[in-house]
């Protein structure tokens, strides 16, 4: 007979998440609440909870990007590249986040997934030279349309970053398919699994591609 | 040798910056919450490794106190005024990009050094770390860089970088704290249970209902694991392996890396992934903190739908 309680975590994050508390509050209660129910004594829960935020402090890494990026704003980046945009006379948002959703893809398929980002490039240059050039096709924009472009601009950035990166033989998604398989006994090696992120890749772009277009045409009715 | 342990006490560096901008943002008037929580990461990144277990936990304990008892807040506007900022703009020009570009450069051009050249073997960065290590060498040279062309008054990069961090606040942690529910998870056992349940509801005889249950099973479980990763090794031994491999002699290679990719389509739709859902949207200031995910919803369901007919036609008819 299979325990089932410590699922009861999953629920409290669910529900957590839907009623809006505070997610870091929710994330350490359901923590808690999974570990207790699963049978750990509660300081056995917090020496877990701790050495997990220990051993992941790489994830935070990124943000040491932050200064720079202030400062640069502080000395007008956002302005110039909205400036930039402007100068350009063919540059659409559909045209703008196609070109940046097919860079992202193929840096992510060298292995050059730290290059762009959300902090290091979405923030400071994308988000504004959408926005810009939403405004040369539609006119002042209001707050529900640039929302809409913002939101866009981050989702092109994950959407090429994740059906780009499984196509780099060394990335540890890849990785940890072949462990996961040859602990089974099957054998393949990276290039044979990478080969086939390929068709996917594709489909993500077109389908991803189809949706930035779409939204151009929407901009420009709304004119 | 350069190692991972130098770039935390780096990101302490920051850290500490941004609490001391924190303090200095006379604007806030929860600005002495703000300087806290980031003077609690600070210490985790200089100091995590001799708190042991339990001192950390009380650090994530207290870092979501601060949060959860609303003790941050931001400090409104921003430093300079739009007006100063197109001034700026129009002073410096393209030469603005240069050093945002900087630190994407050197993170490409070390990687290329790294894994093509004999600095390979040169021992002076170690090698599982060579691309955080690269990140932080571009942030140090783009520092450089702004302070040599731009001339902002000195204490800036500690103000804008306190301000741009308080306005992410609380989220800028929560991968990380997801990260370790994902260990705590792990530790009771939740993966055997998930598995255990999607084994037990394996239909017989349909391949297509059963690469279905495994992709979806991939979507749901990555849902609520936040990374496709922690769902994969479940999914396909419950799954993958067991029945459409061995049973129904699909191609292993399409099973595994298109099950996967089923399961970014899961990360795409989930506040659990929030370093990529969530972070944004306090990034780019939206006023939805779900606005992201929203939007990704009507990519990731036509892309799920294109996986599973690359795993069922790849994987069993060609």
């Amino acid at each position: 007979m299979i325990d089932y309680w410590p699922l009861l975590g999953i629920a409290l994050v669910v529900l957590g998440f839907a009623l809006r508390f505070n997610p870091l509050l929710v994330v350490a209660v359901a923590a808690i609440a999974t570990g207790l129910l699963g049978g750990m004594p509660f300081m056995k829960v917090l020496a877990a909870l701790g050495h997990g935020f220990n051993a992941n402090r790489n994830v935070t890494m990124i943000y040491i990007v932050l200064p720079v990026i202030g400062l640069l704003e502080r000395g007008g980046l956002q302005q110039q590249a909205r400036t930039l945009i402007r100068g350009m006379k063919r540059a659409t948002v559909g045209r703008l986040l196609i070109v940046y959703m097919g860079f992202r893809q193929i840096f992510a398929a060298l292995g050059l997934t730290t290059v762009a980002g959300q902090a290091q490039t979405v923030r400071p240059l994308v988000a504004p030279m959408a926005l810009a050039a939403a405004e040369k096709e539609h006119g002042e924009l209001d707050e529900e349309t640039a929302e809409r472009v913002k939101e866009m601009s981050a989702a092109t950035d994950n959407v090429g970053l994740f059906f780009g990166e499984d196509i780099f033989l060394a990335v540890s998604s890849i990785l940890l398919i072949q462990g996961a398989l040859a602990a089974f006994g099957i054998q393949l090696t990276p290039f044979q699994l990478s080969v086939w992120a390929i068709p996917t890749a594709i489909c993500a772009f077109l389908i991803h591609g189809t949706r930035l277009l779409l939204m151009d045409r929407k901009l420009r009715r709304g004119r | 040798m350069i190692t991972l342990q130098w770039l935390y006490v780096f990101a302490g560096a920051i850290f500490a910056g941004f609490a001391i901008g924190s303090a200095r943002s006379t604007g806030n008037p929860k600005r002495w919450g703000n300087a806290a929580f980031w003077a609690l990461l600070s210490i985790s990144f200089w100091f995590g490794d001799l708190l042991g277990d339990i001192g950390n936990g009380v650090l994530v304990l207290a870092l979501v106190g601060f949060a959860g008892a609303h003790l941050l807040g931001r400090s409104p506007g921003q430093s300079t005024s739009d007006e100063e900022r197109q001034r700026s703009s129009e002073r410096f020009g393209n030469r603005l990009f240069v050093p945002a570009l900087i630190i994407p450069f050197t993170a490409f051009v070390g990687t290329l050094l790294f894994t093509y050249t004999p600095l390979k073997d040169s021992g002076l960065i170690e090698p599982k770390s060579v691309t955080l290590v690269l990140l932080g060498v571009g942030v140090i040279i783009a520092l450089v860089a702004c302070y040599v062309w731009l001339h902002p008054p000195a204490v800036a990069a500690v103000d804008e970088g306190g301000r741009l961090a308080n306005s992410i606040g609380w989220a800028l942690v929560l991968p990380q704290m997801l990260a370790s529910l994902g260990a705590v998870f792990a530790a009771a056992g939740v993966g055997d249970i998930i598995g255990g349940i999607a084994s037990g509801i394996i239909p017989h005889g349909s391949i297509l209902l059963a690469v279905l249950l495994y992709a979806l099973g991939m979507v749901v479980f990555t849902m609520i694991m936040g990374n496709a990763f922690a769902a994969f090794p479940v999914m396909v031994t419950a799954i993958g392996i067991p029945i459409l491999i061995r049973q129904d002699g699909g191609n292993p290679a399409v099973i595994g890396a298109v099950g996967m990719l089923a399961g970014f389509c899961g990360t795409l739709m989930t506040p659990m992934a929030a370093n990529f859902n969530i972070v944004p949207a306090a990034l780019l200031e939206l006023k939805n903190q779900y606005g992201v995910i929203k939007m990704q919803i009507a990519t990731a369901i036509p892309l799920l739908i294109a996986n599973i007919i690359i795993l069922y036609v790849a994987g069993f008819r060609l």
